[in-house]
């Protein structure tokens, strides 16, 4: 692309005619993490405390530390985070390619299956479904599953019952086939975890995370606002701290969209 | 506990060098009778003592011991002249132990005596902080302290997202109040007392993380981390938040505040190395107690701490039996407050620990490596 054309891009950022939506829910103590099982390790919640507001701790300046696990609030997972993708070169987020932050993203709509069912699943004839009036999934594309999950109070949000967590997410086949037919970049859901609620009993147990870190591609969860993204040519920013070996971190993760 | 002659057996107060029946210099303290008799009351009216002024009139009065010393001793409203009394000493709100009349049988609403609820935190009428629901311990203790006549009851469940056991009931209480509360992270525990730290008589915490293993059986320190965020910063947080306000309230006529109440392991004591990072983290709260307990003093505030054993509850799944069960923990909470008590142990386990610490601590850290 010459240079120009990037500079044209920045001014239709800035008049608008570019928009860029924001993917990203706040980083708050109060946002649900995953919760595994207590006899496992658990993620660290968000914590923020204060170092300084003005006061005699720092007259002049108000500044916080913070503390999280990598997999908190919205975030990004990188292929070393699952057994599937340990071996891979360049597969942390430190190491990660810096080109594969910026992409573009098909977003497929599910919000109504999703809001029947919430062990909802996506699956391969939907996909199928979907490219037959979008058109064949480009490769290296972020597939986004818009379930309007986001949208609900937390304890919906979460939906933990006695047998665990129940949100929509993907099928096992749907994740191989993506992944080896279609050559996605990456999956991104609304939802707590690529995976579905229920994952575990899938086979193999947590396909997203299988599939994709397998094959060196990437997850996003707990995205926000995927209602105003159009079906294609929504072009995704998404790039995680620079976390020494790291397997993920919150980000901001932004979409920049054609007004028209 | 009076001073008795171990060569006569005449009881002497107060303290002495010598008996003053048969002048031997071995007096030791002991349990004394606490029974005696009513000769004498008086009401001071104007007293000199700034704190007795605003709450004259104040009784006082003489009791013959029937184990023979008079004493002066704060009196119950129903002491009547000439009638025999029950003994005790009881914290007053400057922490000092001082002799209190009660009348030997019951009366009615005896525990609603002004000047005995000044030597207690007798939960009835008042308004309780229980900080985690979500334990069988937190949820014990609500039931308990409604029993008792608590007239609100708040209580704190964190990530309010996280259904829990027992959380139907706890939603359906009259008089309970569930707030959302998570006293590890700072936010949390400020967002509340901005809401309810006017309202706080006393604060039961409740906050319970137990889990198994020492140092080295442990991979890195994740769950130490966490042990300490939720048993020592959590309390800091819940004191900073609620304790000042808490202090300033010691003295704010019937409505005031009057305790804060800490459910500690024993262990906090003595490690126990199967659970021994955990021990650990309980002996930083116990010592944090103590700097709780000194700063808030002058407001009048109690600090009661209570030490149990293992608790009947699933992280201790695998310990044998003797366990205390949540219900008497709850009770002895109750029980420790309507005392005016600053230390307590419930269950066997915890009993022989306070006693087996006193006789001998290198036998028993010898004997908890088991």
């Amino acid at each position: 692309m010459p240079s120009n054309n990037l500079l044209e891009l920045a001014s239709a950022v800035s008049s608008g005619a570019v928009r860029v939506v924001d993917l990203t829910f706040t980083l708050s103590p109060d946002f649900p993490v995953i919760v595994l099982p207590p006899e496992f390790g658990q993620a660290a919640p968000v914590r923020i405390q204060e170092i300084s507001r003005y006061d005699g701790r720092g007259p002049a300046w108000y500044w916080n530390n913070v503390s999280f696990g990598e997999h908190t609030g919205t975030h990004f997972d990188a292929p070393i985070h699952w057994f599937t993708g340990k071996d891979l070169p360049n597969n942390s987020v430190d190491t990660m390619p810096a080109k594969d932050m910026i992409a573009p993203a098909c977003v497929i709509d599910c919000s109504a299956g999703a809001a029947q069912d919430p062990d909802f699943l996506l699956t391969v004839p939907l996909v199928e479904a979907w490219e037959a009036k979008n058109g064949r999934i480009p490769e290296r594309n972020w597939v986004l599953l818009r379930t309007d999950w986001s949208k609900k109070g937390w304890r919906d949000y979460a939906n933990l019952r006695d047998d665990g967590a129940h949100t929509p997410g993907p099928n096992a086949a749907v994740m191989k086939w993506l992944v080896e037919e279609r050559g996605i970049i990456g999956f991104g859901t609304e939802t707590i975890g690529t995976d579905a609620g229920q994952a575990g009993h899938f086979e193999p147990p947590y396909p997203a995370h299988h599939f994709l870190h397998g094959a060196g591609r990437y997850g996003l969860q707990c995205l926000c606002n995927l209602d105003q993204l159009p079906a294609t040519g929504a072009v995704i920013v998404a790039s995680p701290l620079k976390i020494q070996n790291g397997s993920g971190s919150p980000l901001r993760v932004i979409a920049l969209v054609s007004a028209n | 506990m009076l001073q008795r002659c171990e060569a006569c057996g005449a009881f002497a107060y107060p303290a002495r060098e010598a008996c003053p029946a048969c002048l031997s210099g071995s007096l030791a303290f002991v349990d004394a009778p606490r029974r005696g008799a009513l000769l004498a009351e008086t009401t001071a009216r104007v007293p000199s003592d700034v704190y007795f002024r605003e709450r004259a009139p104040w009784r006082i009065g003489l009791v013959k011991l029937d184990c023979g010393p008079t004493m002066v001793a704060h009196l119950h409203a129903d002491c009547v002249e000439g009638a025999p009394v029950v003994m005790s000493f009881q914290l007053d709100k400057s922490g000092q132990a001082v002799a209190f009349a009660r009348p030997e049988g019951e009366t009615p609403n005896m525990a609603d005596d002004r000047q005995w609820r000044e030597m207690t935190a007798d939960p009835k009428f008042r308004r309780v902080l229980v900080t985690n629901g979500r334990s069988l311990i937190g949820q014990e203790a609500v039931a308990a302290l409604k029993a008792a006549g608590a007239k609100t009851v708040f209580v704190g469940v964190a990530e309010p997202w996280r259904p829990f056991a027992g959380e139907q009931w706890l939603r359906g209480q009259q008089g309970v109040e569930v707030v959302t509360l998570d006293a590890s992270d700072e936010k949390s525990v400020t967002d509340l007392a901005a809401d309810i730290g006017g309202k706080v008589d006393i604060l039961v915490n409740t906050t319970e993380y137990v889990r198994a293993g020492g140092v080295l059986d442990r991979r890195g320190t994740s769950v130490a981390r966490d042990e300490i965020d939720q048993a020592y910063l959590g309390f800091i947080n819940l004191a900073q938040a609620f304790g000042p306000a808490m202090r300033m309230r010691g003295a704010d006529g019937v409505n005031s505040s009057a305790a804060w109440v800490n459910i500690l392991s024993v262990h906090a004591l003595a490690n126990w190395p199967a659970f021994g990072a955990y021990s650990a983290s309980q002996a930083a709260c116990l010592s944090l107690s103590h700097c709780l307990r000194a700063e808030l003093r002058p407001g009048g505030v109690k600090v009661l701490n209570l030490f149990t054993g293992p608790v009947d509850n699933e992280w201790f799944q695998t310990v044998p039996p003797p366990k205390v069960a949540p219900r008497a923990v709850a009770q002895a909470v109750v029980s420790g407050l309507r005392g005016g008590l600053e230390e307590m142990y419930v269950g066997d386990v915890a009993e022989e620990i306070r006693q087996r610490l006193a006789a001998n601590p290198k036998a028993l850290e010898r004997e908890l490596d088991k």
